[in-house]
């Protein structure tokens, strides 16, 4: 197929950006939609154009890295994936894909497509862990059990994999679903208990700070999270924090 | 240099304890002192980094993507593999420990497994204290599942993404000690380069991929995690950024390279659809229990099918060959990783593949689904059930095992896996050889580490499924941390480790000259031209099954392919920028020196032995009949590379394997 | 706690506070007003009682007050801060396929209750404090018998001014749609019960402003 694309070039963090067109031809539906960019950067190095920067790695929906805004949504129209698992059987011959970089005032774009989501991690040094030493002196792995229902939910708030396509796709760029995820992770399991209220109250002020908005639970960043991460999340990090703040 | 692998002496079972007590340490007050540099933040570089960092060591990690959880570990999908012994099935640290060598075909060094094994339960505990959410039974206790290879159920398990979990749990402790200032934490850097000064490992020049930067960083010690070189067949199961580069500078620098011939490939990925390929995805080891491989018994079934014609469906099953039960009637679909893969090689190069690359067998889940289906019939008390009925009942019973990846299936290739047969082909997965390490996992620079899957140690020739995790792990948390404080124990009074001298101007020049070469070289092609060329060569003459002839083909073509490199490759944009095309070119550049020294490396191994399968060495008769051939008597050694600028030009150490523990077999499938 | 109300989360709540608050309040406000499709007299009866009970006047009256400014003051306050966090627009932004339109739009649909709220103080709540404060009539009382209803009756007969209300309550509709479970979401407090929220929500969004339609109407076509 043929396709035209619209395509966010932004030459680095200073650079006022624009939308530049570009022609892509003889496309397969088999491709994934950033085999589809791989051609288009191909293309553009053999005419001596500058490469669309993107950032992506592992390619099968796990790492995070990859983003993109593809038509109006984040990870583009299909459920349940990243762009690196998208692939062009979504779209049809002669269409044309607006492609731009996830947008939040807390993810500046570093360039092109790629933006910058050390905010993320600083929410994480936050607080996003069990201060346990790493010495391996710790009690038998069976000394606490753990009822299946909880590790299966913490798991399920786990598989976060912080590609911040929440934010992205929410109106008020908010990371709650993100951060809600990790403070659930913890807050699900004994062994987070013990530092359950610092958690949610050092990760949330961090959150803050970093200037995310405000939820207010439209929910779309559940309908197109490639994990699917549940808004349940959020609200249980808003009752972490009200016990957090009331005991 | 004489090799010294440095094994303590004594019986195998306390050789690490008697080791960790009297080797030097570095006390509490004086690591404070003490800078490490951790390249590569995976499960082994985040773990040691953490650790190193709680010790009290001032630890600086470097990683190349925008956060270290994004690491490929986190692509690892079964599980990882403990002695614990919590089904009571007879597991224990021997078991692990003879499992692991086995499984690595009698090719690996008999005391690092034996600590490996030792220090694997301990992994899981450290993780469950650290929130890891492993899958449970419903008393509340750890599951297991069980996994290729093996008489036991060891491999502990977060759905299909322990990996994920794993990393997400050193990656928590990575954030304390970030928190702490105890870390420094370089996301988007690219080592370059490492410094040496006296001989030792001081430092690292790295890019900072953001703005281009070149920094020097030094160090009383440089770890290098950073993963295998599994790329250098341009597609494989890694990942896009995958690379050699900091394995492969060191090696430049001093460090012996093992093994390079020693590749997994993996039996059941999702074949290559056309050629603007870029990676290829796994579907985990754990299909093949309940899916039966097979391809058209018949020519014109295959073409008829490759046309269009027929769809395997329309097959009857005496028109299938189902070439692994033909083949290996006791293991049948559970033969390990390296004969699963040849063996559909085989049959593609015998022109059955059944895709229209040519490269895919059918793997194919009917007879579970309806074997599934009549036992759930029986249990629901359901007679007469039509076969639908009977197709939908163990339609579920799949779901439930592998749902997700049938899921993924589907999304990638656009059929339903449930009506038909799925198509897979083998894919590059894991690279057991690596940077050679002595039982401290220090390379031959003194004061540089390796630790992970970028080093040689504990694999062999072939590794088993759920091990890559827990190696990566048990060298960052358990074994470096201990062996680190001897070398460094040296180094508490000798200060920071200055970055004006002469030797960071060296190296940061040599970083800069090779950049500088990239930007302003006026040449014709892309550097993933050169990357799918070299791919191309490596794929077809040094792939599954390798012979004399097409190895040294290999050699010269990929020499040829890097001397066209040099000449014409072309990087558009600038030095001080983000550049992907740039730091691509880096990356390929050492690529195209390693698969030379691969080559070659295949080429004096005249055995087969788990992942090498040289041709000219099979069993010429008996029940092994064209099976793999190990010959103990001339190749039970590690080959240690030594670099002397051309790879062909790399001088051989060799490293004894002595097995005083195990006694060495063939392995059967038969 | 004084921290916790500056934070995101903690404004998420006292969000959802006030809009409990003003749920509540609609659902009294509906249940004195329907009895003035029934009878004029417990209609007269009620409003009298609500309009001159001290405890009413002066305990929920204010509280009342504060609450809706409060909400709509948080409101606007949230909408600039969320609006501060999205940097640059989309180009193309496809917000229907993962949202509903209500959710992404409560700050219009809470502009026109602003607005339909302006027009109902000035209908009635400016006049019955002119009676009864400024020029001191607590009787309630006007041509020998209440004044409530006829002085209700009489505000229905402009049919622009009942077109108006019509519009106002369809957002107020459209408005709780979304705010109902949102303020729930809020509270943290949708754990296992989400679809019977969901559902008593819906009926709640469409009941309360359908309420007020027919009261509208009704006396628009009946008197």
């Amino acid at each position: 197929m043929n396709l035209t694309l619209k395509i966010w070039r932004q030459k680095d963090s200073n650079a006022k950006g624009q939308m530049v067109d570009y022609k892509v031809t003889d496309i397969s539906e088999h491709m994934s939609f950033l085999e589809m960019m791989d051609v288009l950067n191909e293309q553009l190095v053999n005419t001596g154009e500058e490469p669309v920067a993107f950032d992506h790695d592992c390619r099968e929906g796990i790492c995070g890295m990859c983003s993109m805004y593809i038509n109006g949504e984040a990870h583009g129209p299909d459920r349940g994936v990243t762009t690196c698992q998208l692939h062009m059987r979504m779209f049809k011959d002669g269409d044309t894909i607006t492609i731009e970089p996830f947008r939040a005032a807390a993810f500046p774009v570093i360039k092109d497509l790629v933006v910058d989501r050390m905010a993320f991690e600083r929410i994480q040094h936050a607080g996003g862990y069990i201060s346990v030493n790493t010495s391996g002196n710790t009690q038998d792995a069976n000394s606490i059990p753990i009822s299946k229902h909880a590790a299966d939910e913490a798991m399920d708030a786990a598989t976060c994999i912080g590609c911040g396509a929440c934010v992205a796709t929410c109106k008020n760029s908010s990371a709650m679903l993100f951060v809600g995820a990790k403070v659930s992770q913890y807050a699900l399991l004994p062994q987070g208990q013990v530092e359950a209220a610092d958690r949610v109250k050092n990760m949330v002020a961090q959150m803050d700070l970093e200037g995310f908005g405000n939820c207010t639970n439209t929910g779309a960043c559940e309908i197109e999270c490639p994990k699917g991460i549940s808004l349940e999340n959020i609200a249980r990090m808003n009752r972490e924090l009200m016990k957090a703040n009331i005991s | 240099m004489a090799l010294d692998s440095k094994v303590p002496k004594g019986p195998i079972k306390d050789k690490w304890t008697d080791y960790k007590n009297h080797i030097d340490l570095v006390n509490p007050a004086n690591k404070r002192h003490i800078d490490i540099i951790v390249v590569g933040t995976g499960l082994a570089g985040g773990s040691a980094a953490a650790t190193l960092a709680e010790l009290g060591y001032n630890v600086k990690a470097f990683a190349y993507q925008d956060s270290p959880r994004r690491a490929h570990s986190i692509a690892a999908q079964g599980g990882i593999n403990a002695a614990k012994n919590y089904q009571g099935d007879g597991d224990s640290t021997y078991r692990l420990f003879y499992d692991t060598v086995k499984g690595g075909d009698y090719r690996s060094r008999e005391a690092n497994v034996y600590r490996l094994a030792e220090v694997s339960a301990n992994i899981i505990d450290q993780c469950v204290a650290q929130g890891v959410p492993f899958a449970r039974d419903y008393g509340g206790l750890l599951d297991n599942r069980s996994f290729g290879g093996v008489l036991v159920s060891r491999t502990f398990y977060a759905k299909g993404q322990t990996g994920q979990q794993l990393l997400l749990g050193a990656y928590s402790a990575m954030n304390r000690q970030i928190a702490r200032g105890k870390i420094e934490m370089f996301n988007r850097h690219e080592m370059l380069d490492v410094v040496k000064v006296d001989g030792k490992a001081r430092g690292i020049i790295t890019r900072n991929l953001i703005t281009g930067e070149i920094e020097r960083h030094s160090a009383h010690a440089v770890v290098i995690a950073s993963g295998g070189y599994g790329n250098v067949y341009f597609l494989s199961t890694n990942a896009m950024g995958s690379n050699t580069t900091a394995a492969w500078k060191i090696h430049k620098k001093g460090a012996y390279f093992a093994n390079p011939c020693y590749t997994q490939i993996h039996p059941t990925c999702i074949p290559r659809s056309g050629d603007y390929q870029s990676k290829l995805t796994l579907m985990s080891e754990s299909l093949r229990n309940d899916g039966r491989i097979w391809v058209p018994k018949n020519m014109e079934d295959v073409i008829a099918i490759r046309e269009g014609r027929k769809k395997p469906t329309d097959l009857s099953e005496e028109e299938r060959d189902y070439y692994l039960e033909r083949r290996y009637p006791a293991f049948g679909n559970l033969v390990p990783r390296d004969v699963a893969s040849r063996a559909a090689k085989e049959r593609c190069d015998a022109g059955y593949g059944v895709n229209a690359t040519g490269e895919a067998v059918y793997l194919d889940f009917k007879s579970a689904i309806t074997r599934y289906g009549k036992e759930q019939a029986k249990i629901h008390n359901i007679t007469n059930a039509s076969e639908e009925k009977i197709y939908e009942l163990g339609q579920a019973i799949v779901e439930a095992k592998y749902g997700n990846l049938f899921q993924m299936y589907e999304k990638i290739v656009d059929e339903n896996p449930y009506k038909t047969p799925m198509m897979i082909y083998p894919a590059t997965h894991y690279t057991m050889g690596g940077v050679w390490v002595d039982y401290n996992l220090m390379t031959t620079i003194p004061g540089c580490y390796c630790i992970g899957e970028a080093n040689f140690s504990d694999h062999g020739a072939n590794r088993l499924g759920a091990s890559a995790l827990m190696q990566g792990l048990a060298d960052g948390y358990f074994v470096l941390p201990y062996t680190i404080g001897d070398y460094l124990s040296d180094d508490i009074r000798t200060g920071k480790i200055p970055t004006d001298t002469k030797e960071f101007d060296e190296a940061e020049k040599e970083v800069k000259d090779r950049i500088d070469f990239f930007i302003n070289n006026k040449g014709t092609k892309s550097v993933d031209y050169f990357h799918k060329k070299l791919g191309k060569v490596m794929w077809d003459k040094v792939g599954m099954a390798r012979n004399e002839k097409g190895l040294k083909e290999a050699m010269s073509e990929i020499k040829a392919i890097r001397e066209e490199f040099w000449k014409e490759v072309k990087v558009i944009g600038n030095a001080n920028e983000m550049n992907p095309e740039l730091e691509k070119a880096g990356r390929v550049a050492d690529f195209l020196e390693l698969g030379e020294l691969f080559a070659k490396d295949a080429l004096v191994r005249e055995e087969s032995c788990g992942g090498h399968f040289r041709e000219e060495s099979v069993e010429l008769d008996g029940e092994q009949k064209g099976e793999a051939k190990r010959n103990d008597k001339d190749f039970a050694f590690v080959s240690a590379w030594e670099y002397k600028g051309e790879p062909a030009d790399a001088v051989l150490h060799k490293e004894e394997l002595e097995f005083k523990d195990i006694e060495l077999k063939q392995r059967s499938y038969k | 706690m004084s921290g916790f109300f500056k934070s995101s989360i903690g404004r998420k709540v006292a969000m959802a506070l006030s809009a409990f608050f003003l749920m509540f309040f609609l659902i009294i406000h509906l249940a004195v007003n329907i009895t003035s499709l029934f009878s004029e007299d417990v209609f007269n009866e009620l409003s009298h009682f609500m309009g001159t009970n001290p405890l009413v006047q002066f305990g929920l009256q204010p509280v009342l007050i504060f609450g809706v400014v409060f909400h709509f003051l948080m409101g606007f306050v949230l909408e600039i801060r969320n609006k501060k966090a999205n940097g640059v627009a989309y180009a193309k932004n496809n917000g229907a396929a993962n949202s509903t339109w209500m959710s992404r739009n409560m700050i219009y649909s809470g502009l026109v209750i602003l607005a339909f709220i302006v027009l109902h103080f000035i209908d009635f709540w400016f006049p019955e404090i002119n009676t009864k404060y400024i020029q001191g009539d607590m009787s309630g009382m006007h041509d020998g018998g209440f004044r409530y209803f006829h002085e209700l009756v009489e505000k229905f007969h402009n049919p622009l001014r009942v077109g108006a209300y019509v519009v106002a309550f369809i957002l107020l509709g459209l408005h709780l749609a979304h705010g109902f479970t949102s303020a729930f979401q809020s509270m943290g407090l949708t754990a296992g019960r989400k679809k019977n929220m969901q559902t008593f929500g819906k009926l709640y969004s469409i009941i309360i402003p359908l309420g007020f339609i027919i009261i509208a109407l009704v006396h628009h076509f009946n008197h």
